[in-house]
């Protein structure tokens, strides 16, 4: 039973609270084989910790030592000047999908060899992070979904479309993320409207899509970095309608809150992470075990029942009930962030998404 | 205590420790945040030594150009707003008993050990539609209906001064104390109104205490990022929001020295012209 607010996916200082907590990685059981993991410092880290790393040493002899990462990509960072040194803070370490492709462009990445994952081809496709040439740079380690969310009082009705946010009885009522590479709202845009993510392939398309974006503006009381702000305001019904996390909108109304998470029919949002290897890691063997461990789809399942994450293998393998499934995934065909582009026009596009929110 | 200036090297020692300590803690990060900001940026990657111009260039735009003015605009009145208040406050203060003056320093030194985030969602709260102050006003029958007073230009001034009021009266309360109290009473007894004695007395006489007060709050208040977040919308965002956003979010570390060195210039050439405006006056 998760009880504490979540907080795991907090940016904001998480680089400090990461980098003292580098001090003090916790040792599970000194063992002869072990292995230095990476895990978004906070709730993730403490939930891995309690339910999954024991279980993985005691089944595979492997010690687990676990190491607070900071989200965002101060952690890519400092894997790619220790790999530089030859060093490797963390072995495998679970990355972002811009920071996978970010640690791609400098070949960070160590090839991970499928064979070697017998469980790999349980794993859905979008899950399996590739180099251009085809060579694997890292293996779906966790998803999770951002939806559609509504304060139940205001909103008698869930809305059942994205394009909610486009209604002007909307008017000054939604929370929305502040930043292009985490609200993913220009693919939502395409997705809604342009009939696909694709169609962000081109300038053209994106500047069409920011055009669109613009018309929400008014309906905007609160771009927020911070999720607390938004989680309490949706709560009180200050501000009823907005962009949020799935799993964390469903513990909410557990506990009795007037929210709820809805899957819009165009597909909510799904982010993930990838367990990646760095180039300086010498423990390639048992990061492989690890990997094909975490890929089970019994371990895919425990993740999404302790930890709340959706599963990043076939939903048929997993022993999940109809209910503990929807509490972290749906059927619904999810919109996949263009990850691409917010490392080729990362720059043209925060300055864009910055004009249009702020001026 | 003799006063003369230090003679050998053994007298320099005590300075040493400061100097140090300046040069490591404040020194050297400023020069590596004036070098990054030369750095050629890799989009998709991370930075690599080089010297160029273009992290300036990228500023130098009418958006930023826009931001940049509303920071500085926003702190200004911070830094008049708050000593506007705090001097009749403080003013006021020093004329009362000591244990009253206790409690009011208490007070005010309590409100520093609070965060600049917990001062932001308590605002927020007390400017909210669901459980804000104007509930307040409705069941006294003032207000029709509850509204939300944030976000707002009045919310992002409202939670930064009152951070910044407490600093402000500490800063303010040693010259006033000061203050030879005769001075007041010889206007008084001249015929002046308390109110006209404290405005052609009391202020002309803390001139520079009040333009150092001012320069301070002004360069605090500048430096605001997370009030501006969660009280306002974003055009009420201040650079150092979007320095955070380029830093922290978009890695994107050249970009962010150079507007943060930008913004350091800028405010150094403003208490510059300030402090020789001063001095003209003095003149005068």
């Amino acid at each position: 039973m998760i009880t504490t607010p979540i907080k795991r996916r907090t940016l904001l200082g998480a680089g400090f609270a990461g980098a003292s907590m580098l001090a003090m990685p916790s040792i599970l059981r000194a063992q002869d084989k072990s292995l230095k993991v990476g895990v978004y410092g906070g709730y993730f880290k403490d939930s891995f910790d309690k339910n999954i790393f024991p279980e993985f040493t005691k089944a595979t002899g492997i010690a687990v030592e676990s190491i607070a990462e900071p989200t965002g990509e101060a952690w890519l960072v400092q894997l790619e000047q220790a790999a530089r040194a030859g060093q490797a803070p963390a072995d495998v370490s679970m990355m972002s999908q811009v920071a996978m492709l970010k640690g791609q462009s400098t070949d960070l990445w160590t090839p991970i060899d499928t064979a070697k994952i017998k469980n790999a081809s349980d794993l859905l496709d979008r899950f399996v992070n590739k180099y251009p040439d085809g060579r694997i740079a890292g293996i779906g380690a966790v998803s999770w979904y951002i939806t559609l969310v509504t304060n139940t009082d205001v909103y008698k009705e869930a809305p059942t479309s994205w394009s909610a946010f486009w209604d002007p009885a909307n008017a000054d009522k939604l929370g929305l993320l502040a930043l292009v590479s985490n609200s993913f709202l220009l693919e939502v845009t395409a997705k809604t409207f342009m009939g696909g993510t694709n169609a962000l392939d081109t300038e053209e398309g994106l500047l069409k899509a920011f055009e669109k974006l613009a018309e929400v503006k008014p309906n905007v009381r609160l771009w927020y970095r911070d999720e607390a702000q938004f989680e309490q305001s949706l709560k009180s019904g200050e501000i009823p309608m907005g962009q949020y996390y799935h799993d964390v909108t469903g513990l909410a109304a557990a506990d009795g809150h007037p929210v709820r998470s809805t899957f819009p029919k165009e597909g909510g949002i799904q982010d993930s992470g990838c367990w990646a290897l760095s180039r300086a890691s010498q423990k390639s063997e048992e990061a492989h075990i690890f990997i094909d461990y975490m890929c089970q789809p019994s371990i895919q399942a425990t993740l999404s029942r302790k930890v709340g994450t959706s599963p990043t293998v076939k939903r048929e393998v997993t022993d999940l009930t109809d209910k503990e499934f929807a509490a972290v995934s749906s059927d619904i065909e999810p919109i996949v962030p263009r990850y691409d582009l917010y490392q080729t026009k990362s720059d043209w596009l925060n300055q864009k998404w910055t004009e249009l929110i702020v001026g | 205590m003799r006063r003369e200036p230090p003679q050998t090297l053994g007298d320099y020692l005590p300075l040493l420790f400061p100097a140090a300590m300046l040069t490591i803690f404040f020194v050297v990060p400023f020069g590596t945040m004036i070098a990054v900001s030369f750095f050629q940026r890799q989009q998709g990657g991370f930075y690599t030594p080089a010297f160029v111009f273009d992290n300036y260039a990228r500023f130098l735009s009418v958006f930023f150009g826009g931001v940049l003015g509303f920071s500085l605009m926003l702190a200004i009145i911070v830094a008049i707003c708050c000593v506007v208040l705090a001097l009749p406050f403080t003013y006021m203060l020093t004329r009362m008993a000591r244990k009253v003056q206790v409690v009011w320093l208490v007070a005010l030194l309590s409100i520093l050990s609070l965060s600049e985030v917990i001062i932001g969602f308590a605002w927020s709260t007390l400017f909210s539609r669901t459980a804000g102050i104007t509930n307040i006003l409705v069941a006294l029958g003032i207000m029709a209906e509850a509204k939300a007073l944030t976000p707002s230009f009045g919310a992002v001034l409202t939670g930064m001064v009152y951070q910044a009021f407490p600093y402000t009266v500490l800063v303010l309360f040693p010259a006033l104390v000061r203050l030879d109290p005769t001075l007041t009473e010889a206007a008084r007894t001249l015929g002046a109104s308390p109110l006209k004695a404290f405005f052609t007395v009391v202020v002309p006489a803390l001139r520079n205490t009040i333009t150092a007060t001012l320069i301070m709050v002004f360069i605090f208040a500048l430096g605001s990022y997370l009030l501006p977040q969660l009280l306002g919308r974003p055009q009420h965002w201040t650079l150092s929001v979007l320095i955070t956003d380029q830093a922290i979010y978009q890695s994107n570390m050249p970009f962010a020295a150079a507007m943060a060195v930008f913004l350091v210039l800028v405010t150094l050439g403003l208490v510059a012209l300030t402090v020789i405006a001063g001095r003209k006056g003095e003149a005068a």
